[in-house]
């Protein structure tokens, strides 16, 4: 088996608050493997753009990583000094955020940027480093005459095709990309997509994909985490997720919002809302919400554990090995239904 | 069904080839931006009706232009049967103001970051003279907060916008807008800033209040998932102009227009084969300065006949709930300028 790019263990992050400390990111471990994509879903505020900004490590106080280790190609992130985060930064990961219009410099065109990307990180002329931007507006489908154009002259989908480029300008083996066509339309949305696939396929890197829209991340991911307040609750291959999801908290996200194709399908929603971290209850973290709860679920915290066909899920419902089918279970308890 | 069916149902507000054209360009060379080019459609008690298109489109132009944010450039707005545009010209009134409400897409925008709750419920109410005295408007405020779901009332009354969720905020702005008993809700995008698991919650909410108090939506969004399950009606909008109309389910089932087709095709598939399906690339915004005459698909649209470049085609009726403009389907029966308000549901 391959050794994988990224692998990510027991990582902590903690926000430091004057009523305490909020563990926003709870042990979660999980690899990625050269070329495959991995989805991150999870509600606002469950951990996972605190991940992302943990692997680049560029979380800033009163987030503080207390634990844990984030191995990429074997080296740990969380130990380089800041020359070597600086060469790891970029060249090695490189981050698509979801609002293209501040991570753009208003007041720079956008080939100047991607530019500047090249030749902040490599000694390359200005003349050779302008190349490499029309080569790179080219791949991502930007007529490259537009590269003298300011941020405010293109419009969104063109905007988060240029912030690819300034991604790809160092042709990283590893690019996160946090909600980046939450802000689009369905339509651009779709070519956006359509064309990371191809560079994927062309370049050869790995994705961590980080969304809300499971539509999307089913579509797009080879493999799917689902988070819950800090915690990896459910892993599984996409094309299994969504018609045999093992958590409670998945099948609940798998009915919370309406689908275009197929037949309507009842819509039942998750009761309550997401834990408050500062106290957050013991034992699962879902247990307050969950409909299949049992005594054990607020005592004791269910641990990550493998069902079989390369699935995990935290739940005691599922012992190792023998998972079981929850969504008649589900179904019984009669949620609110739309 | 025949118009007859509705005669006990008269429409509340109607609006009719609403037009708003905004100017750009220099002092010498003044050109217009055609936002909404003879937009009709009809909103009736206790239904709600989706329009939907993507950015850009004038979906929000139009749900402003009917509130009176911003003065149409033509056309009408009968508010049972009163044209409002002739009969209040000078902006609206505060009555009207009362009757149609608006919500907008972000609840962390649209709630005064330095006033409590209950000071954004305790104004309409003043302003609008729903309730008199202190005690009064206090206890109307806690009524609004628990019927929008904030209960108890007292825990949230005196918090501001930022010690609340999202959602809760979006609560918020459902409670002011109630607090004036409005006839019509023009909801824009008030659940696409929301989190997955909580946006089931105010469609419920706005379900609730419109089975209660038999308000009169529209609801815009770029999501045709949503209005398949919210709306009874659902209405896609093209570049300013109203391109097909349907019942939401027939829409999803039987779209009849290349852009409605496109829209679905664009819609992720959680339960399709891995991989996406191919669309059409180069996807360029439509012209909307100055527009060239004919539909203004026509660039983009994968069975554009020369017809199409010359002429935009009127409504072409294809079943009781279907409607289409596009000349696939016949040239229409009536010019764009005459066209019919949306067609009549079957009950």
């Amino acid at each position: 088996m391959t050794e994988p790019l990224l692998d990510v263990r027991d990582l902590r992050v903690e926000y430091k608050a004057l009523r305490g400390s909020v563990r926003a990111v709870n042990d979660v471990s999980f690899q990625i493997m050269p070329g495959e994509v991995y989805g991150l879903a999870g509600e606002s505020g469950c951990g996972k753009s605190t991940i992302a900004l943990s692997i680049l490590r560029v979380l800033n106080p009163p987030a503080v990583i207390t634990g844990g280790q984030v191995l990429f190609k074997g080296r740990d992130v969380l130990d380089m000094n800041d020359d070597q985060l600086e060469q790891f930064r970029w060249s090695e990961v490189a981050m698509v955020f979801q609002s293209a219009m501040n991570s753009l410099n208003p007041v720079m065109r956008i080939g100047d940027q991607i530019a500047d990307a090249i030749q902040a990180h490599e000694r390359v002329s200005d003349k050779d480093a302008e190349e490499r931007s029309v080569e790179l507006l080219k791949v991502v489908g930007i007529d490259p005459n537009r590269r003298r154009a300011y941020p405010h002259e293109l419009s969104g989908g063109m905007r988060q095709r240029a912030v690819i480029a300034i991604a790809l300008s160092l042709n990283p083996p590893m690019l996160i990309m946090d909600e980046p066509t939450t802000a689009l339309d369905v339509v651009v949305q779709q070519e956006i997509m359509m064309q990371l696939r191809e560079l994927k396929e062309q370049f050869g890197f790995s994705v961590l994909f980080i969304t809300h829209d499971l539509s999307l991340l089913v579509e797009f991911s080879d493999r799917i985490g689902i988070m819950y307040a800090g915690d990896i609750v459910e892993e599984a291959p996409s094309s299994q997720l969504f018609d045999d999801p093992q958590h409670p908290y998945t099948w609940g996200l798998m009915h919370s919002f309406p689908l275009v194709h197929g037949p309507r399908m009842a819509l039942t929603g998750i009761p309550g809302s997401p834990p408050d971290l500062l106290s957050p209850p013991p034992g699962c973290r879902f247990a307050p919400r969950c409909s299949l709860v049992m005594p054990q679920c607020s005592t004791s915290r269910p641990l990550l554990t493998p069902t079989g066909n390369r699935r995990n899920v935290a739940c005691y419902l599922h012992e190792q090995g023998r998972p079981v089918t929850i969504s008649p279970l589900m179904e019984s308890r009669g949620t609110v239904t739309v | 069904m025949t118009e007859q069916s509705h005669a006990a149902d008269p429409p509340i507000l109607e609006v009719r080839d609403l037009q708003k054209f905004f100017p750009v360009g220099t002092m010498f060379a003044r050109r217009n931006l055609r936002a909404l080019h003879h937009v009709s459609f009809t909103l009736r008690r206790g239904k709600v009706l989706a329009l939907v298109g993507e950015s850009g489109s004038g979906k929000s132009t139009a749900a402003r232009c009917v509130a009176r944010l911003i003065e149409p450039s033509a056309g009408q707005i009968l508010f049972k049967g009163k044209d409002m545009l002739a009969e209040e010209r000078r902006g609206a009134s505060l009555q009207y103001r009362g009757d149609v409400q608006m919500i907008f897409q972000d609840p962390f925008g649209s709630l005064n970051p330095v006033k409590s709750i209950a000071h954004h419920l305790a104004r309409p109410l003043r302003i609008h003279k729903k309730s008199s005295g202190t005690k009064e408007t206090a206890e109307r405020v806690d009524q609004l907060l628990e019927s929008v779901g904030l209960a108890p009332a007292r825990q949230f009354s005196d918090k501001y916008p930022y010690e609340l969720s999202g959602g809760q905020r979006q609560r918020v702005s459902f409670a002011r807008a109630l607090a004036v008993e409005p006839e019509v809700v023009l909801a824009d995008e008030p659940i696409s800033m929301l989190d997955v698991s909580i946006r089931m919650g105010i469609l419920n909410l706005m379900e609730r209040l419109k089975d209660e108090h038999g308000i009169a939506y529209l609801y815009i969004t770029h999501d045709l998932a949503s209005a398949r399950y919210f709306a009874d009606e659902t209405i896609v909008m093209y570049a300013g102009q109203i391109v097909e109309g349907a019942a939401s389910e027939e829409l999803i089932q039987h779209p009849a227009h290349p852009y409605t087709q496109r829209l679905l095709d664009a819609v992720p598939d959680p339960k399709a084969e891995h991989g996406f399906k191919q669309g059409a690339g180069g996807w360029q915004p439509p012209i909307l300065v100055d527009p060239p005459p004919g539909c203004p698909f026509a660039d983009r649209c994968p069975h554009a006949m020369p017809v199409c470049r010359e002429i935009m085609p009127g409504r072409t009726t294809l079943n009781a709930v279907h409607w289409v403009r596009c000349h696939l389907h016949g040239s229409g029966e009536s010019s764009p300028g005459l066209s019919e308000p949306n067609l009549p549901l079957s009950a």
